[in-house]
């Protein structure tokens, strides 16, 4: 696997097929960036690039549609869902009220198991520790249960680099590795990806993927259980994530389908676990809210196939070698945020990709985070503001709060009810705060501030409206403004603007008001 | 300062705890509001542990995940595990080689009583556990069950002597699970809270055979896991 | 009942059929409906856009001219669009406090508290579903999204327009996907708002539909742009100017631009 130096741009494919022609060259439009939260184009140029790739459309728009209709059918037959999003909404705010607390029962109760807990301020961190823990048991070769946490802190390059290969064993995580590709979505990382596109790429990278192999869904997974068997059979370490870490009884569970998650929690002697600090829920009872609302939001499934839970060491049962791993990496900066704190409520089940009208437009990369879509726009630059992500638009990720209608469709489907549109305003105003200190002449803010002074006063507000009435004749026979200058040019690219009207309604209610109204 | 303390620090500043310093970016947050979880989810179902409702709805949605189900008595399950068993396709091993399963140490052998005399049982014990090859070259296991679900088609294995350790239900391609009527309950939280007696006992939820959407989001079962799950629902009568 | 109109900025400027048509209907129905002058504009844009400190002194401004539905001089205040009625219901008194105006912060929850979108007032507060309307087109309607979700009408725009004479109202597909207007997101992600437009509009075309129909005139710029520009054939109408229109005063077709490139106004 190549490491990618530098923050690259979009890449587009040279033939516009599957594939480059050099057996190097990457299937994927992303090749790795050195920062998994913050590569690319700002997100208006980078979606500009996506909207042209009717594939990606098609492929996204046929993968969304499908996953809503399944959760909605799952989560209309369950009759008590608000009153779930409400106690799993709420046990995530006490989970961040109680934070230091529980993250210290957490450690004692995997202690006492057994397990080794250590800390990592941030990705470097993080990546030290499990390299250091890989490298004592002399392996060279890690498989992995799929797993943000890790995407977060570029954990396999990082590894590449030390000469210890990871494994993905997802299926989609395999796709995006095998074609050097980045993730595209929390829970399906290879979402843009097609049956045909995967087949590709499966006979070009698998190395022993069957010559025949077909674009059916079935032999492309069987083709993926061969390749990984021996993997998980032979493995000495494992690395995975973590949904939910009891603080009450030292429990980590992961959720998953396919299998490689048990595989890889229990076949390796040595398991390490990276899990972000705010993935606690306080008791085990507290599983009971999540394991419902999870699984029906994110795959459509009443439950997952398979969900392990483990605690520590099970002498004679798994791992008898358990690290946990618990990383910042920027949440306590989102923490520190009153309003956007409830972002870490986030159980990554992805429903808000799904439900969100423009992430079906543009895919996850134009977000040039590991975290994409409504979740994404909130955490990305909440998590990387000790690098300037909330700083005002000399960030790339400034943009991402704008990446959005504020159509409240993500807020709906939520199963720990985030207000992400507002957030998305509040973080608006932080970037624009962030802005104000800065000298260069913006002319948003200066439309901004002229409009605030119109429409703060009803007599400026009359004025500026008869003055546009004198634009009426801009609209010519039909009544429409085609062509404008800019930045209304934005709009008349792909909309027509209707001409201002003879008379404002102001002036038509004055008139009327003189005629003492109808009655 | 230790990235243990130095995080902890962060976390205390980010909640506006008086005199610890900043976050990484320089902030410091405000307490939040102290926090009542409303619960008034279902904690139980309609329908009772055991009756024939939660049973029927368990068949329904196990089925609907593609698992096989049959509904036997105590003394029939012997024959249905060896009936099982003889039309067992064999697909990781030799045809060849006599049929071979894996039973942790605690099944109850009156369960295995009626295989043919060329059907091979290993059991797995903590003293002589097989190795992962071992169980890869195996045609299936025969595992009992602590509790399922009805409403989410979910069975938990809690890994004590009669269930195995996880490797066992996991390596061979086709799981045999027994599970008695009484254990069934119909809603998640009557699970949990059965399970919440031992939280430190390793736990697989098992909802179906594996599966994987992570190709165009259609379904496909079979993957990593036992490829066919086959579930024997025994009513004590 | 005496009900204060807030007309909305946009409407007020750009689209005076939209409070017109409201002020012919509340007449209609036998109510005082009063203007008050010193009206401007919500703040939504400024708020939505990032610019609280800009939207302060629109909001106040808001809040104090409404103040009187407070105090019982008005018995509600109605606004013909959703999304200025959840910056009224939802951002207003977030925006006060934000600035330390915590007196101003309650005056405006006590206004919104008596602030209604157009359908709400109708169906909840007037108690009418059958408004005595008359419109014998071809209609469809698009929930835009906060009325759809921030508000939670639901149904009482579909009932309002079911109850209409003569209207042959058709289903839009994928009616509750949001059509890509989103405020200042059309000018600063236009690309995407454009192709999420292009979804909106090939929906309503397929309809057959002669007339367009929303509960906010910000929508319905937008995607009336959008049926302009592709000469779709397709008007828009504001919801009220349909439930304002009768057989003594019907509401006219809206212009609108067709293949034939021409000006087209049906009666």
């Amino acid at each position: 696997m190549s490491t990618f130096l530098g923050i690259p741009g979009i890449r587009r494919r040279s033939d516009g097929a599957t594939g480059g022609d050099a057996p190097d060259e990457p299937f994927g439009p992303v090749p790795h960036p050195d920062e998994p939260l913050r590569w690319g184009d700002a997100f208006p140029a980078a979606a500009k690039q996506t909207l042209r790739d009717d594939q990606l459309r098609a492929n996204l728009g046929h993968a969304t549609r499908t996953i809503r209709g399944k959760r909605a059918a799952v989560v209309g037959e369950v009759p008590d869902w608000e009153a779930l999003r409400d106690a799993g909404s709420a046990v995530k705010e006490q989970v961040m009220a109680d934070l230091p607390d529980l993250l210290a029962r957490l450690e004692e109760n995997v202690t006492a198991r057994g397990g080794v807990v250590h800390w990592a301020r941030d990705a470097a961190e993080a990546n030290r520790i499990v390299t250091e823990i890989a490298r004592a048991k002399q392996a060279d070769e890690v498989v992995k249960v799929k797993s943000m946490a890790t995407q977060e802190i570029g954990l396999n390059e990082h590894l590449a680099d030390e000469g210890i290969a990871a494994i993905e064993t997802d299926l989609a995580e395999l796709i995006v590795q095998l074609a050097d590709d980045m993730p595209s979505h929390i829970l399906v990382p290879a979402i843009h990806r097609n049956r045909s596109e995967i087949r590709d790429i499966f006979r070009r990278r698998m190395g022993d993927a069957p010559e025949d192999l077909s674009d059916v869904p079935r032999e492309l997974a069987m083709a993926a259980r061969a390749h990984l068997r021996r993997k998980f059979l032979s493995a000495k370490v494992a690395v995975s994530g973590a949904n939910f870490g009891v603080a009450d009884t030292g429990t980590l569970a992961v959720v998953e389908s396919e299998g490689n998650g048990r595989m890889c929690l229990t076949m390796p002697e040595t398991l390490v676990t990276v899990m972000g600090i705010e993935k606690l829920v306080p008791t085990y009872d507290d599983l009971e809210v999540f394991l419902q609302l999870l699984p029906r939001s994110s795959t459509g499934e009443r439950m997952n196939p398979y969900t392990s839970l483990w605690t520590g060491v099970t002498p004679g049962d798994g791992p008898q070698e358990f690290h946990l791993v618990l990383l910042d990496n920027g949440r306590t900066d989102v923490l520190a945020d009153e309003v956007g704190r409830s972002a870490l409520h986030c159980i990554r089940c992805s429903a808000c990709l799904n439900v969100c009208p423009v992430y079906e437009r543009v895919g996850g990369h134009a977000y040039g985070s590991v975290y994409p879509g409504p979740i994404g726009a909130i955490l990305t630059p909440q998590l990387t503001a000790s690098s300037g992500g909330l700083s005002g638009s000399d960030d790339v990720n400034s943009s991402l709060p704008y990446a959005s209608t504020l159509c409240g469709a993500c807020y709906d489907v939520c199963p720990v009810k985030i207000d992400i549109p507002s957030i998305l305003v509040d973080l608006r105003a932080r970037e624009v705060d962030a802005d104000r200190s800065r000298s260069a002449v913006d002319p948003w803010r200066a439309a901004m501030k002229a409009a605030s002074w119109v429409m703060s006063d009803g007599g400026r507000f009359g004025v500026a409206g008869r003055a546009a009435t004198l634009g009426h004749a801009l609209g010519g026979s039909d009544g429409v403004v085609s062509h404008a200058p800019p930045p209304a040019s934005a709009w008349t690219r792909s909309r027509d603007l209707p001409a201002p009207p003879k008379q404002t309604f102001r002036q038509w209610m004055a008139e009327h008001e003189k005629d003492g109204g109808e009655r | 300062m230790s990235a243990r303390e130095e995080v902890l620090q962060r976390i205390r500043a980010a909640l506006g705890q008086p005199g610890t310093g900043t976050t990484a970016a320089g902030r410091v947050g405000t307490a939040p509001a102290a926090v009542e979880v409303p619960r008034e989810y279902r904690t139980a179902g309609d329908d009772a542990p055991g009756s024939e409702a939660v049973v029927e709805q368990l068949v329904d949605r196990l089925e609907d995940y593609m698992a096989h189900v049959r509904q036997v008595s105590p003394d029939e399950l012997p024959a249905a595990i060896a009936a099982l068993v003889a039309e067992l396709p064999g697909a990781e091993t030799d045809r060849s080689a006599p049929t071979a399963l894996v039973a942790p140490s605690g099944l109850e052998a009156g369960w295995l009583a009626a295989l043919t005399d060329d059907v091979v049982v290993h059991r797995d014990t903590p003293e002589a556990p097989l190795t992962a090859g071992d169980l890869d070259a195996l045609d299936a296991v025969v595992t009992a069950a602590r509790v399922a679900c009805s409403e989410t088609g979910t069975i938990v294995l809690d890994g004590e002597p009669d269930q195995g350790r996880r490797a066992v239900s996991l390596v061979p391609d086709v799981h045999l699970c027994v599970v008695r009527t009484d254990q069934v309950v119909q809603t998640v939280p009557e699970m949990v809270r059965r399970l919440s007696a031992h939280p430190e006992r390793p736990q697989t939820w098992i909802s179906g055979p594996s599966a994987t959407s992570d190709i165009e989001l259609d379904r496909v079962e079979g993957v990593h896991g036992p490829r066919t799950l086959h579930v024997l629902l025994v009513s004590p009568r | 009942m005496r009900i204060a109109l807030a007309a909305t900025c946009i409407a007020d400027t750009l689209f005076p059929g939209a409070p017109r048509a409201t002020v012919r209907l509340l007449e209609r129905l036998g109510h005082d409906v009063v203007y008050p002058r010193s009206q401007a504009c919500c703040g939504q844009m400024h708020i939505n856009t990032g610019y609280v400190d800009e939207a302060v002194p629109v909001v106040r401004n808001h809040v104090q001219t409404f103040a009187p539905v407070a105090d019982g001089e008005w018995d509600a205040v109605v606004i013909p669009s959703g999304s200025c009625t959840g910056s009224v219901r939802h951002q207003q008194a977030m925006v006060c406090r934000r600035a330390g105006l915590d007196d101003l912060a309650a005056t405006a929850d006590a206004v919104a508290a008596k602030t209604y979108e157009l359908s709400e007032l109708l169906v909840d507060v007037l108690g009418v579903t059958d408004v005595g309307a008359w419109f014998p087109h071809r209609v469809t309607y698009h929930p835009t999204c906060h009325s759809l979700r921030m508000l939670g009408v639901g149904e009482r725009p579909l009932r309002l327009l079911r109850a209409v004479e003569d209207i042959d109202l058709v289903e839009l597909p994928e009616a509750e996907s949001c059509c890509g207007f989103g405020g200042t997101f059309a000018l600063k992600n236009a690309d995407t708002s454009a192709a999420m437009l292009a979804d909106k509009t090939a929906n309503v075309r397929g309809t057959g539909a002669e007339v367009l129909t929303a509960g906010d005139m910000s929508c319905l710029m937008h995607i009336g742009g959008g049926l302009s520009r592709e000469r779709a054939g397709v008007g828009t109408l504001h919801l009220a100017e349909i439930l304002a229109s009768t057989r003594s005063e019907p509401t006219a077709l809206p212009r609108a631009r067709s293949g034939a490139d021409s000006v087209e106004v049906a009666r």
